[in-house]
């Protein structure tokens, strides 16, 4: 691994368990992810693949009987994502996400991208019209939306839902965008419109995209993690795991002999 | 069918005339089960046909401009005046005083036991809820009258024993239970999806609340609203209690006043003649209450249709 | 602008978050609370207020023109007798209507009228009920100010919540058990008579009981028929000598008997200007509250138990 483009850490999962009340549903992950590159995760269902991928932004917190072990380490500043002493809603200030079904807010295409602004208490009408603008040409939007800004987000395609839901996380410049299958509920047409973005975006944001997909996963990421019954079981440089994996289970579920 | 193609036949088999035979109660019960069904649409016609025909009874005696323009509602006076404004006035102040309560106090319970309370919370906030909605409003009258009234005069030493006021506050919470549960089920029906949207941007539960969660919900928000109006304009014996009953065109809460169906409680328990032209005010006034709840639900449905959910 | 966000100013922001949400759910609770304090208020009030007038007596005397001896018994029998016909004429009347809209009925204009209908007589304040019942049982019918044209009023009143119930009942049980039994032969009414109606009845039954607690402290529509206050007298029970001239009445004549129910007397009572009947109105209140909550604590303890027993 002593290549000279050696990237350095975005953030880091150590020793990291999670429960649903009793039922532990990861087991002791041990994984970085490097920053402005695209990490995917990938495995069969109910390898636990969502779950991780939402203990970043500590969505787990909003239901009851969930808890965390170990850390999820943040850098430059190393805090410990998981920490009680971290509220989540600062967590999610600096980590973004998208959502398996676009899940446009009843709202106009112009406060869909200007909400998480006004969370932060952004009120200043200039200030917003350029945000939103620039949030759109990044999610690729923009021309398509320009001049109807005040219609409702819910009247869109839903590959254009989908592009404004990553237009809203962008605007608030997170430093980690979190992808949960984001195109499951799309056509192939919007889906490589989602693809072609998140290799965009990689140049601004640090990426950990979740995928059932491992052609995709393929296309978009540097790096993949094999995830299996909760455990990761292997992780690497996208290339190397989907052409030479270490680890017999994560070369049977590539080929095709699993999952 | 199978009885049409066997009624044809010469000979029919005990089979066949067994299936015949229930294929005939079948169709006799579902025909007994349609009619209990159109009970329901007997009983609006039934309305419509009562308050339409003793209105225009009603009407042959006194002119319909007089009905809407008139400043004075004294039907059983010698100096008979039939202005139906002075009994909508009372009704208008009395169901605003109520809205006013019930409408932010509703809501606020709403979003609080959806967004909010904890599930234990809740399951013991609704029965309770659903038990303050089935107090039986001649009990709210009696709180009106003997605690209400007596603790606003208190407050406002120069409130007349019988007040809009005292009526409509707890008309209003008399309608707290129907909006709050309504308009709860409204935003738990709002998907988790979009929630956690407005949480992972960094929102807070209020925040994500009033900006996601109740827009999404706006109609079903809307429709208990109008449930709400139609149960305060309807509302009988809390006004008859607490009210007072003499007419009174006023647009202050704090003076007495009858209402449209204060008015009618009252000249039902006088002794009014089958077909006097007392009689049928109280229908002229029903059919104006009817159209008047008429108008809301109208208002409501395009309302509706207008803000549906997008989800 | 965004970047120039300290920590600091995030962390400070999150904190007024909080703090807004924190005091939203304190007006929350207090709203709650303002809702369980009123009932509270109410029930203790008429408890403390009418404590005097709750013996016996209260039960087994007739309105009077003396408030202490003043008591309640015409009204729970008419009560009582009122809610019977309700019953009886609403409980198969609604069961059928819901059984028809949920199993029978095709997707036509005429269903189509009948379910806005029946939404929209939700909505109609039931003072006009009163005076549809004035026009139609009274009037028209010739049935007068008895027991019969209340009963049947009320009935139509809580008719859309036994229907709807009835149809939310029917709709709680799986299409499988549908299927399971038509597919053995069994005709459309069979189905019902043997499976669904047994299956819905415990959220048919829930439904009846919340109609009749409505019912029962509904005073509107019967004063608008014209019930008297003030009864002295019971209906004459079956078989019973009533007249001076010994003839005894037939099994129904008291459906046709003038009479009076417990929030008419509650009414009559508060309208006196003789403070010493708000007494009497506070222990009539008390026994009618009684009454309707442990109704709706029955239909609610139905409902919850219901949630649980549910195996499919």
């Amino acid at each position: 691994m002593q290549t000279h483009d050696q990237p350095t850490l975005k953030a880091e999962a150590r020793n990291f368990n999670f429960f649903y009340g009793e039922a532990q549903a990861l087991k002791n992950i041990n994984m970085p992810i490097y920053d402005k590159k695209v990490t995917a995760l990938i495995g069969p269902s109910g390898c636990g693949k969502s779950t991780y991928l939402r203990s970043f932004n500590r969505m787990h917190d909003l239901y009851p009987g969930n808890r965390y072990e170990g850390e999820i380490r943040f850098f430059p500043d190393n805090t410990n994502l998981l920490s009680p002493e971290v509220d989540p809603i600062e967590v999610r200030m600096r980590v973004g996400m998208v959502f398996q079904k676009p899940n446009p807010f009843p709202k106009t295409i112009f406060e869909n991208v200007a909400y998480g602004l006004r969370v932060r208490g952004e009120n200043n009408k200039r200030m917003l019209d350029d945000k939103v603008e620039h949030a759109l040409r990044g999610a690729a939007i923009w021309d398509e939306v320009k001049d109807r800004l005040q219609d409702l987000a819910p009247n869109l395609s839903g590959g254009q839902q989908q592009r404004l839901c990553i237009a809203r996380a962008l605007a608030t410049d997170p430093e980690l965008l979190l992808f949960d299958e984001p195109t499951s509920a799309l056509d192939p047409i919007a889906t490589g419109a989602i693809e072609e973005l998140v290799h965009e975006l990689k140049k601004r944001v640090t990426i950990l995209i979740v995928t059932h997909n491992m052609q995709q996963a393929a296309r978009v990421s540097d790096y993949t993690a094999y995830m299996y019954l909760g455990e990761m079981i292997e992780f690497g440089k996208t290339d190397e795991i989907f052409i030479k994996p270490k680890e017999k289970r994560t070369e049977d579920y590539i080929t095709g002999r699993m999952g | 069918m199978s009885q049409n193609n066997i009624s044809g036949l010469p000979q029919v088999s005990d089979r066949l005339a067994k299936n015949a035979m229930r294929h005939v109660s079948e169709r006799l019960i579902e025909f007994v089960l349609f009619a209990a069904a159109a009970v329901s649409v007997l009983t609006t016609v039934g309305i419509v046909y009562v308050l339409v025909t003793e209105s225009i009874h009603f009407f042959q005696n006194v002119p319909i401009s007089d009905f809407l323009t008139d400043t004075q509602w004294t039907p059983l006076f010698d100096d008979a005046h039939y202005g139906i404004m002075v009994l909508i006035s009372g009704t208008l102040v009395s169901s605003g005083v109520a809205l006013l309560v019930a409408i932010p106090m509703g809501t606020i319970i709403a979003i609080y036991l959806s967004e909010f309370a904890n599930p234990k919370v809740r399951e013991v906030a609704k029965p309770v809820l659903e038990l303050l909605g089935g107090i039986p409003t001649i009990v709210f009258g009696y709180f009106a009258l003997l605690i209400v009234t007596p603790l606003l005069q208190t407050i406002f030493p120069e409130l007349p024993g019988f007040s809009l006021l005292s009526a409509g506050l707890v008309m209003g919470i008399m309608i707290v239970p129907y909006i709050a549960s309504l308009s709860e089920d409204a935003m738990r029906a709002v998907p988790m999806s979009m929630r956690e949207g407005s949480y992972a941007m960094g929102a807070t539960k209020l925040h994500t609340a009033i900006h996601v969660v109740v827009p999404a919900a706006v109609s079903g928000l809307a429709a208990s609203y109008i449930l709400g109006i139609s149960r305060a304009v309807g509302e009988t014996m809390i006004l008859a209690v607490a009210a007072g009953m003499q007419p009174n065109l006023t647009w202050n809460p704090m003076e007495p006043a009858a209402t449209i169906t204060s008015y009618i409680v009252q000249v039902a328990l006088g002794d009014l003649p089958h077909g006097s032209i007392g009689y049928q005010t109280i229908f002229a006034a029903g059919l104006t209450l009817l159209l008047i709840t008429l108008a809301f639900n109208i208002a409501g449905q395009w309302m509706r249709r207008r803000f549906r959910e997008a989800y | 602008m965004q970047k120039s966000m300290t920590t600091e100013q995030i962390r400070a922001l999150i904190a007024r978050g909080k703090l807004k949400d924190r005091i939203f759910q304190a007006l929350g609770i207090v709203c709650l609370a303002l809702g369980l304090l009123v009932i509270t208020l109410l029930v203790g009030d008429m408890l403390i207020r009418g404590l005097e007038r709750l013996n016996l007596d209260f039960f087994t005397n007739f309105a009077s023109r003396r408030a202490a001896q003043s008591g309640i018994l015409s009204a729970w029998v008419g009560t009582i007798l009122v809610m019977f016909v309700t019953a009886l004429a609403a409980v198969p009347l609604g069961v059928a209507a819901g059984i028809y809209l949920e199993e029978y009925a095709k997707r036509n204009w005429i269903t189509e009228i009948i379910e806005i209908n029946i939404t929209n007589l939700a909505a109609v304040p039931s003072i006009v009920y009163g005076l549809l019942a004035l026009g139609i049982f009274v009037y028209t019918f010739g049935f007068g100010q008895s027991i019969l044209s209340a009963g049947l009023t009320l009935a139509l009143l809580i008719l859309p919540i036994v229907i709807v119930s009835t149809r939310e009942a029917i709709r709680a049980i799986p299409a499988m058990i549908r299927e399971g039994s038509m597919a053995v032969g069994a005709t459309r009414w069979q189905t019902c008579r043997y499976h669904i109606i047994p299956y819905a009845m415990p959220g048919i039954l829930t439904g009846v009981i919340i109609g009749l607690a409505r019912a029962i402290g509904e005073t509107a529509p019967i004063i608008t028929i014209g019930a008297l206050t003030f009864i002295a007298f019971l209906p004459p029970a079956p078989f019973t000598v009533t007249g001076a001239d010994g003839i005894s009445a037939g099994l129904f004549d008291w459906v046709m008997s003038p009479f009076t129910v417990m929030p008419i007397q509650i009414f009559n009572w508060t309208s006196r200007p003789d403070p010493a009947f708000e007494i009497n109105a506070a222990a009539a209140g008390f026994v009618l509250m009684a009454m309707v909550l442990s109704m709706n604590a029955v239909a609610i303890y139905l409902r919850y138990k219901m949630r649980k027993n549910i195996k499919w």
